[in-house]
């Protein structure tokens, strides 16, 4: 019984930590940008579909729909005035440039916070949820909002396989991810790539947020775990590598609901840190890291 | 230069100044013109609803005090500080309050942990501070065991042990008859108030009539409350008894999504805010919450007449510390007047004298030899605070019966007890 409980409990919040993921990897592989404002891009998208659904009566519809615009908007934000500015900057040397990408983003994010929290107070909202009730699975009484969750997201991580291994232009960011130099040899510009790859991301946090806000919940304090999880995700997935961190999603989403349901809720996230430590010091390449 | 010459070229300046510095200390410390404001320090948690209405209420207050001519003439000056929930930022504003803007009296903060932090600086620096918000018993605790240094210290507030004690005569008095309700899971989160609440539940809800069959702390940042409610539900429980103020949104939303079968009571601190309907898209919807005022009930003359002017002048409803604050700067406009004067041992005196019809009740403090020194007395004709429970978007009272204008529904998931 307990078991089955944390099979179909884990799913979703391991769908959802998958999507929040794997936009965080992408733009690693692509452009090898860490962006540490990816837990407050997350809460934006969520608050927005909050105030518009909630606060401006839009409905929930409308109000995902404005809450994933929103986080598309947010990420082409963040790459063309703190991303892109930091990396065509003559000031900073070449080799700084990473460390400047990642206090830049780091700080963009705490801005975005600290504006959420003024305007919107720091207390958590959650987003009108599209469906409601409970169906039982097994004998599992069931959110239909949690299973909605987990088919949305895997729905999106579909069309997110199928557009990079079959479409064309898929096919130049996955070849971008692996190789920047020889895919602007085949005449490809990089710069348009980017801005297709902060676009795909912002969608894909817009996305994560907005279903996190309906599931859970999020407030301005959400952001740094936000981020902290997606990093450690994609570290121990392998920096880069979307199916690494689609696998290390599924990971630690049933790791802790595992620590949840035996141990206690209270240590729900050490033995997650505590294999990310591990994977550091046997595999520091990650589970399926290329370098 | 030889030693004795460096010691004269030393000392010179200082002879000279001398006098000038005598003059002007004996001008600073001389009687305060009638003109000369009374200045209260201010510091709270801006961002957090809670918090955000302590400046609020109490630049309300002052503006009621000043309107009617100040205190003996003098005017009533509020500074305030945003301490973003943090301690040391509290401790830095507190130091400015008194060092730099030279306050009287400070009315601080509604986290525990972050007025015991303030505690030591209220007591180096002898400036009496009043907390509108924080529950943790350490604090009157504190000033029971060491007077002498602490009793600057005021706890405006319930403490949890007295919290627990509301939840628990309610409980009593409105839900175990009604829910036909035998036994209780406690569920807190793991914060500084927390513990003493949780020891005097475990104490209490066995007096009235509710075994204590499960008891979950968890972290104030857990995300997933699903493992939490199928715990409680395994020990099948006829009530949950919160202790929850740090989270609200997210284990009431849960609950009422997973349609968890047992009515929730207890402290649930966001669920006192007004904003906590919008906030969980109306999951709060039949959650039971103990509380010292919520707007349109009347706990005494003055509360209504509170409610509508905060609303009328910053939009939303005052929080439980927004009450709290408001009679907080009352009563020590009204003991700086008693003491005729703002010195912070007088002040101290006649804040240990108050006797204040509040909005929330009458307020007098505990003394010296009781355990809680300085904390506000809980009980019969003072301050009991209420059962409250959201229904359809409003808070409807339900306890005390002189003040109820309401009755208890059944929360949507929970069927009715069978008889």
């Amino acid at each position: 019984m307990i078991g089955l409980q944390i099979l179909v409990d884990g799913f979703a919040i391991s769908a959802l930590y998958a999507l929040g993921a794997m936009g965080f990897t992408l733009i690693f592989g692509v452009s090898g940008v860490l962006n540490l404002s990816h837990g407050a891009l997350m809460v934006m998208a969520a608050v927005a579909a909050w105030a518009a659904s909630s606060q401006f009566g839009l409905g929930s519809y409308a109000g995902a729909g404005i809450g994933i615009l929103c986080g598309l908007a947010a990420a082409l934000v963040t790459y063309f005035a703190i991303v892109a500015p930091i990396e065509r900057s003559k000031a900073i040397p070449r080799e700084e440039k990473e460390i400047f990408v990642l206090t830049g983003t780091l700080l963009w994010g705490i801005m975005i916070q600290e504006l959420v929290a003024y305007f919107f107070t720091d207390n958590p909202k959650t987003v009108l949820p599209i469906v409601e009730g409970v169906i039982e699975i097994a004998g599992v009484r069931t959110p239909k909002n949690e299973i909605f969750t987990a088919v949305i997201c895997w729905i999106v991580i579909g069309l997110l396989w199928v557009f990079v291994n079959k479409a064309r232009a898929g096919k130049v960011l996955l070849a971008a991810s692996m190789n920047p130099r020889g895919v602007t040899l085949l005449g490809h510009d990089m710069s348009r790539i980017y801005v297709a790859v902060w676009a795909i991301y912002g969608l894909l946090a817009g996305i994560a947020g907005v279903l996190l806000g309906m599931f859970l919940g999020v407030s301005s304090y959400s952001v740094g775990p936000l981020t902290a999880s997606a990093f450690s995700i994609v570290v121990l997935g392998g920096l880069g590598s979307v199916t690494g961190s689609l696998i290390a999603a599924y990971v630690v989403g049933y790791l802790e609901t595992a620590t949840a349901y035996l141990i206690s809720p209270a240590y729900r996230v050490i033995p997650a840190l505590l294999l990310l430590v591990a994977v550091m010091y046997l595999r520091p390449q990650g589970l399926l890291g290329r370098r | 230069m030889s030693e004795t010459v460096r010691v004269v070229a030393r000392h010179a300046p200082i002879r000279r100044t001398l006098p000038v510095l005598l003059a002007a200390g004996l001008m600073l410390s001389g009687p305060a013109r009638a003109a000369d404001p009374i200045k209260i320090g201010v510091i709270a948690e801006a961002q957090s609803v809670a918090g955000s209405a302590i400046p609020k209420a109490v630049q309300l207050a002052a503006d009621e005090i000043n309107a009617q001519g100040g205190v003996d003439g003098r005017q009533i000056q509020v500074v305030t500080y945003d301490d973003k929930s943090s301690a040391s930022d509290a401790v830095r504003a507190f130091q400015r309050a008194v060092s730099e803007d030279k306050v009287n009296l400070v009315i601080a903060s509604y986290i525990s942990e972050v007025v015991l932090a303030l505690m030591p600086w209220s007591a180096r620096l002898k400036t009496p501070m009043i907390t509108p918000g924080a529950a943790s018993n350490e604090i009157s605790v504190a000033v029971h065991k060491d007077y002498a240094r602490n009793r600057y210290t005021f706890h405006g507030y319930l403490t949890s042990h007295a919290l627990a004690q509301s939840v628990c005569d309610s409980a009593k008095d409105a839900l175990v008859g009604l829910l036909k309700a035998k036994s209780a899971a406690i569920m807190s989160e793991d914060a500084a108030w927390t513990r003493p609440l949780d020891a005097a539940y475990e104490e209490c809800l066995p007096k009235a009539g509710l075994k204590v069959v499960e008891h979950v702390r968890f972290s104030p940042d857990t995300g997933d409350f699903t493992p939490i409610y199928n715990k409680i539900e395994a020990a099948k429980p006829d009530l949950i008894v919160t202790g929850i103020a740090h989270v609200g949104v997210q284990p009431t939303v849960q609950w009422q999504n997973q349609q968890v079968p047992i009515a929730m009571t207890g402290i649930s601190g966001q669920a006192t805010s007004s904003a906590f309907w919008a906030n969980t898209n109306g999951g709060t919807q039949g959650v039971l919450f103990d509380a010292i005022a919520v707007p349109g009930v009347a706990m005494t003359e003055k509360t209504n007449a509170f409610t509508d002017a905060y609303i009328k002048r910053f939009g939303g409803a005052p929080s439980y510390a927004g009450y709290m604050a408001y009679d907080a700067m009352h009563y020590a406009a009204d003991a700086v007047k008693r003491a005729g004067s703002t010195d912070a041992d007088k002040l101290v005196d006649a804040l240990e004298k108050t006797d204040w019809l509040g909005t929330v009740g009458r307020i007098q403090f505990y003394g010296k030899d009781e355990t809680f020194t300085h904390s506000i007395k809980y009980g019969q004709g003072f301050v009991t605070g209420l059962l409250a429970q959201w229904q359809a978007g409003k808070q409807v009272a339900i306890w005390p019966a002189a003040v109820a204008n309401g009755t208890l529904i059944l929360p949507p998931a929970v069927k009715p007890a069978v008889q």
